[in-house]
């Protein structure tokens, strides 16, 4: 039991989070636009959970300009995805277990 | 437990997120079935059209009676534009309806990426059909549309309900028998087109909009 609470990944335990890596895992760039739409998330919420992912090399981040507007979008790396498929075989082990 | 719901909850929340995200999911059974129903009449027209059948695109009778453009042709192209209009239309509309009820965004990425690997496959096969017109031989173009219509459906099927997947196999079985017994191209269109579209769309009708 305690092993597989070890696994479950503390970066991933906002729903926010959650909802990020979920999205990013089954998709190339996603823009924050499309992310927050999907999310339901506010803007300052969403940029917060992006940045602290970010900080953490589970997702990157690239800028682009469309026309004048800039364009944020994100990808998960290859730590995040491995991170993030450990952290949902952990849960579903304890969902198991019980 | 407490802790357990919420496990069960995050996971059926990351599974809801990554088909939300990567799949069209506002495709409507009911499109199918009137994209199906509109096939169909198009095709009991075409029949009446090509002189109740007595026009055959086998080589033999191609050879003898060759297609006259004014009382055939031009009439088969015209219901052409109006079946694929009314189809397109019909499909339109009921998916916009699904996407409204179920409050998902009818024009978004999932949409953009359906659509283009959709339309690589079907462009081509248009094009290839546009081509064996021109070198006047026809009689391999209901197989020839049915074949490019299911690699299209296949390809795109990644991107949206599975359900599309088996359509799309379903149209290339038939395509092939379509080359095979020749003489009822337009038979096999109409299942194919028609009959195919409806029984699909009923399918996923009554699987997910129920």
């Amino acid at each position: 039991m305690k092993d597989i609470l070890s696994k479950l990944n503390k970066a991933f335990e906002s729903r926010v989070r959650l909802g990020i890596m979920s999205v990013l895992v089954v998709n190339d760039w996603v823009d924050f636009n499309t992310m927050k739409y999907l999310l339901e998330a506010t803007d300052g919420n969403l940029a917060s959970h992006l940045k602290a992912l970010e900080l953490k090399e589970l997702i990157e981040m690239r800028k682009q300009f469309v026309g004048r507007k800039p364009k944020t979008s994100y990808r998960v790396t290859h730590t995040g995805r491995q991170l993030f498929k450990q952290h949902i075989e952990a849960l579903e082990n304890l969902i198991n277990n019980q | 437990m407490d802790s357990e719901s919420k496990q069960i909850k995050d996971l059926r929340e990351i599974k809801n997120l990554m088909e939300r995200s990567s799949r069209f999911l506002s495709l409507s059974g009911l499109s199918g079935i009137s994209a199906g129903i509109v096939a169909l009449a198009g095709a009991v027209i075409a029949y009446f059209i090509l002189d109740t059948g007595q026009i055959k695109y086998d080589t033999h009778f191609y050879l003898l009676q060759p297609l006259p453009f004014e009382n055939v042709l031009m009439p088969l192209i015209l219901l052409g534009i109006v079946v694929l209009v009314l189809a397109l239309g019909l499909g339109l509309f009921f998916s916009w309806r699904k996407a409204k009820k179920h409050n998902l965004k009818m024009w978004d990425h999932t949409t953009k990426r359906l659509l283009i690997n959709l339309f690589i496959p079907l462009v081509s096969g248009g094009f290839f059909s546009l081509l064996l017109i021109y070198r006047n031989d026809i009689s391999l173009l209901a197989s020839v549309t049915l074949i490019f219509y299911g690699l299209a459906l296949v390809n795109a099927s990644k991107y949206t309900l599975d359900e599309i997947r088996y359509l799309g196999i379903s149209e290339i079985i038939l395509g092939m028998l379509a080359g095979i017994f020749i003489n009822f191209g337009l038979f096999f269109w109409a299942i194919g087109f028609g009959v195919l579209h409806i029984v699909y769309g009923s399918m996923m009708y009554f699987k997910y909009e129920r």
